[in-house]
């Protein structure tokens, strides 16, 4: 985190030292877009025995976590005012009950069909 | 009347009104992109067995991850420029800038791309029920001219591949690969011969089919199937994002620059705030790359 400004760095490459975190959040972003990728190339259900769906489920693991780097480290999340939490707190909340609600609707989906049909 | 904390942030809430204003705009565009990528859920389960395309078979996955690259390197820009105006530093603010500016241009290029490619790419059904898959070179009142690249994988179909392995495995291949027929709407036509000639030669070329002899064509826009729709539906609407932050983060970089020099504190609040947009941007992103190019 970029929290002490009152010693500014000397050179360039000072600077990228002394924002460390952020090319470190740089590089584990890369790292695991390749990663993404890799595992898209091979069928985890069929070739690794794994569970149905498990390419979508680590895919879907990565993203969320590459998505978590970013908004704890470059929009500043981990160290935040207590008002910017509790917007997101109440985003989380609907943006969670949105996905729950097509959850549920998806578990719905063949018996609609066939009422409808 | 001058309006307070634009610059200085608020005493009991610690923060400057862009600020609040800002993440209040996120959360909004969170709950629309979540309406679209839950629109994304219901139309993929929903789809009827076999239109829905294979993992990675319907995009050029390169593109998709260069573009989620160029996307990653333009948000630490983002953020290293905003650190370098913390320590005083407005000549690396302004390259650190230039740079997510470039790789915003360099997006939209590659995008643009993929966008080309797709919609000048046709899918024809012939009267006599053959089906021909290719990129459009020319066409008039008298004829189509395609030219077909048999062994290019993008498209979702994988001609060699697919004809070698499963053109005679009827039975597996409804549950294994898409039928190419059931984008069209043919019905009648099982399995997967297309761009094959009437001596059951696979054609690799240009093609010119007579319109006479064209009962359907379709090119690979948002018309052609229901996974295309949401593809242009979602990408589309992230690159109006991506279009409009750039254009924010210009101005901000350029023509109003001057601020800097007379109230460097809100020019600072003003980069950072635009920057918390950009990382959404980068965000959104991060999902629409695997759902769209790789699962």
């Amino acid at each position: 985190m970029a929290s002490d400004h009152s010693n500014p760095p000397k050179n360039f490459r000072e600077f990228l030292q002394h924002e460390r975190s952020y090319m470190i959040v740089f590089g584990t972003l890369l790292v695991f877009t390749g990663i993404t990728v890799a595992i898209a190339q091979v069928d985890l259900e069929h070739d690794y025995n794994m569970f149905h769906g498990a390419n979508m489920t680590l895919g879907l693991i990565i993203a969320t976590f590459k998505a978590t780097l970013v908004m704890l480290f470059f929009m500043h999340l981990i160290s935040e005012k207590q008002l910017i939490y509790l917007v997101m707190g109440f985003t989380f909340f609907f943006f969670t009950g949105l996905m729950g609600l097509t959850v549920w609707a998806m578990l719905d989906y063949p018996k609609l069909t066939t009422f409808f049909m | 009347m001058e309006i307070p904390f634009t610059s200085k942030a608020r005493p009991d809430t610690g923060l400057y009104n862009a600020k609040v204003a800002i993440w209040l705009f996120l959360a909004s565009e969170v709950m629309l992109f979540g309406a679209l990528f839950s629109s994304y859920i219901m139309l993929r389960i929903g789809a009827p067995e076999g239109t829905w395309p294979l993992p990675g078979k319907m995009l050029m996955t390169f593109p998709g991850a260069f573009n989620t690259a160029v996307l990653i390197v333009s948000s630490v820009t983002v953020v290293l420029a905003w650190a370098s105006l913390k320590f005083g530093n407005f000549a690396q603010y302004k390259k650190f800038q230039a740079v997510t500016i470039a790789c915003a241009f360099v997006f939209m290029g590659v995008k643009a791309f993929e966008y080309h490619d797709k919609l000048t790419h046709y899918a024809i059904v012939k009267t006599d029920g053959s089906v021909w898959d290719g990129h459009m070179v020319q066409q008039d009142d008298q004829s189509v001219t395609i030219t077909i690249h048999a062994h290019e994988e993008e498209g979702g179909h994988d001609h060699d591949h697919d004809h070698a392995e499963h053109a005679h495995d009827d039975e597996h291949a409804g549950d294994k690969h898409v039928n190419i027929n059931a984008y069209l709407g043919v019905k009648g036509i099982k399995g997967f011969e297309y761009n094959v000639d009437e001596h059951g030669h696979h054609v690799d070329g240009e093609v010119t089919i007579p319109r006479s002899e064209i009962a359907k064509i379709t090119n690979y826009g948002p018309q052609h199937s229901t996974y295309l729709a949401i593809y242009f539906t979602l990408t589309g609407l992230h690159a109006l994002h991506v279009c409009g932050g750039a254009f924010v983060i210009f101005m901000i970089w350029g023509p109003l620059a001057k601020m800097w020099e007379t109230d460097p504190e809100r020019y600072i609040n003003r980069v950072e705030v635009s920057g918390l947009f950009w990382h959404f941007v980068d965000l959104v992103w991060i999902f629409l790359f695997p759902l769209l190019y790789l699962l």
